[in-house]
């Protein structure tokens, strides 16, 4: 308890720092995934071949080497200048640590989004369409409602995966939940116990978050 | 696209609309992928000076030392989360309390800590050793975790005659789970457990941040090199198709076997929920 009490100073902004990481990267990652999502059920191939090329290379790319990419790689291309950023490190890290989350998550949120439109039976939008409901009426009374049931739980577990993807960042310059031992240590606390608070922390934001998952699972899986 | 739910197929007029989308659709992307490959060249990526790192025997050597790290800790990972995950799905699926609640709180706590935060418990603070252990010993309890569920939906959802049957014939719990059950819901779960290894092979790469001496760090090292002209983004291109390369072979490899299974008239069918499987492929 020492540990945690004596070094607040390091706790508290190293779980806003994630929890403002995550939000960021969530909203990013949700929109951008859905992007993705209509490019791959779009009618013309070309947007599909490029939604199934972005998905295919960033499903089989350890998130460790996107941000290697952006902490060590991409200032070599001299497209951003650090100036941009109030020539301050911390921002540019932190920036960058919020696009490769981004990047990295809407390709899974992607295919979560897609497979969710694909559990909905082609009978369904055509018994809308002879009913003689437009294209948006067959979307937003029909078609969404029922993908949305499927798409929930299975969305809960890729933000639980990416809120644990967080930590990664601590590897890249970036003060959060993850790289609060690192800086312990230099205090001189014992590392272990820090660590394990740092576990306990996830422990109670993640755990929440599953029984929600299977409540929902549950309550609709009988609906449908 | 007939079979897509939202839309039709295509009238003349739309089909007219969709050919303008496409062309706008290649000529977006062109001008995209163009930036990007202006802006290597124009920083000088593509020189040959950054390239000629591939042609010295002994950066192919570090290379490929590195990589056979890479794969000795997915391997060493894969097949004991694989035991992991087998004894923990068994223990949940006990019929004694003390048994099953201690194993999924096991599962709960080690799928909700970041694996991050695991490795560093294990290489910081308790202080394995050599990098290796922490990470496989990391990769083993996440994954096994992971795959101790996936085993358990598998048993659960085999009909129940199996069991039945086999208790009928007299066999005995431990011989119905291990001859019956645990073979079937493998088989039947196959896709799904490759698909899991496919993020332990891409979890190795978190040895990186405990200086584990895998593709990343070698990566990092050659790429800091001065008289090869700093390559970093070079050699990110490359470590990058080879992580590529390693995880479509698995995921092939995870597709060749759901083909034989679906012709394989001694497996069982089982429901497929196509929204959950790309989960299992997350984090």
């Amino acid at each position: 308890m020492d540990v945690l009490l004596d070094n607040l100073d390091l706790y508290g902004p190293g779980f806003l720092n994630t929890i403002e990481l995550f939000l960021i990267a969530a909203a990013g990652s949700l929109v951008l995934g859905t992007i993705l999502a209509m490019l791959r059920v779009s009618p013309v191939p070309i947007f599909r071949a490029a939604g199934t090329l972005y998905v295919t290379v960033v499903r089989n790319t350890p998130l460790t080497l996107v941000f290697f990419f952006f902490a060590f790689a991409f200032p070599l291309l001299k497209i951003v200048d650090a100036s941009d950023f109030g020539g301050s490190a911390a921002r540019y890290y932190f920036t960058f640590a919020v696009i490769s989350l981004t990047l990295y998550t809407s390709a899974f949120v992607c295919e979560v989004v897609r497979s969710g439109i694909n559990t909905v039976p082609v009978g369904q939008a055509e018994a809308s369409r002879a009913l003689g409901l437009t294209f948006g009426q067959m979307l937003g009374s029909v078609v969404l409602p029922q993908a949305t049931r499927a798409v929930v739980p299975p969305m809960v577990s890729t933000m639980i995966a990416l809120l644990k993807n967080t930590t990664i960042a601590a590897g890249f310059s970036v003060f959060q939940a993850g790289s609060i031992s690192l800086n312990l240590s230099e205090r001189g606390e014992n590392q272990l116990v820090g660590l394990l608070w740092v576990a306990l922390f996830f422990v109670i934001l993640v755990i929440p978050m599953t029984l929600l998952q299977r409540s929902l699972e549950k309550r609709w899986s009988i609906a449908r | 696209m007939s079979a897509s739910v939202l839309f039709d197929i295509p009238g003349p007029k739309a089909r007219l609309r969709y050919r303008l989308y496409a062309v706008l659709g290649i000529v977006v992307l062109v001008a995209g992928v163009g930036f990007v490959l202006y802006r290597f060249a124009d920083s000088g990526q593509f020189d040959g000076a950054k390239w000629t790192w591939l042609e010295y025997k002994n950066v192919q050597t570090t290379m490929l030392d590195a990589l056979w790290n890479t794969i000795r800790a997915f391997l060493a990972g894969a097949v004991l989360a694989m035991v992991f995950g087998a004894i923990f799905a068994a223990g949940q699926l006990s019929d004694h309390k003390v048994v099953r609640v201690p194993a999924m709180v096991v599962v709960e706590l080690f799928r909700a800590v970041p694996l991050v935060v695991l490795i560093f418990i294990f290489h910081y603070g308790i202080g394995l050793g050599a990098p290796f252990y922490s990470v496989v010993l990391g990769l083993t309890l996440y994954n096994g975790s992971v795959l101790a569920e996936v085993f358990r939906a598998g048993v659960l959802s085999l009909p129940r005659g199996q069991s039945e049957a086999a208790y009928a014939v007299g066999m005995r719990k431990t011989q119905v789970m291990t001859l019956v059950l645990l073979p079937q819901a493998v088989r039947a779960m196959l896709p799904a457990i490759i698909s899991q290894l496919v993020v332990l092979l891409k979890d190795s790469a978190l040895g990186f941040l405990i200086t584990y001496e895998e593709l990343l760090y070698q990566a990092r090292y050659l790429g800091g090199i001065f008289e090869f002209g700093r390559p970093l983004v070079p050699i990110t291109i490359v470590v990058a198709a080879i992580y590529i390369a390693m995880c479509l072979l698995l995921t092939w490899f995870a597709n060749y076997l759901e083909k034989r299974n679906r012709r394989n008239k001694k497996v069982i069918d089982i429901e497929a929920k196509p929204a959950e499987d790309v989960v299992a492929a997350a984090v």
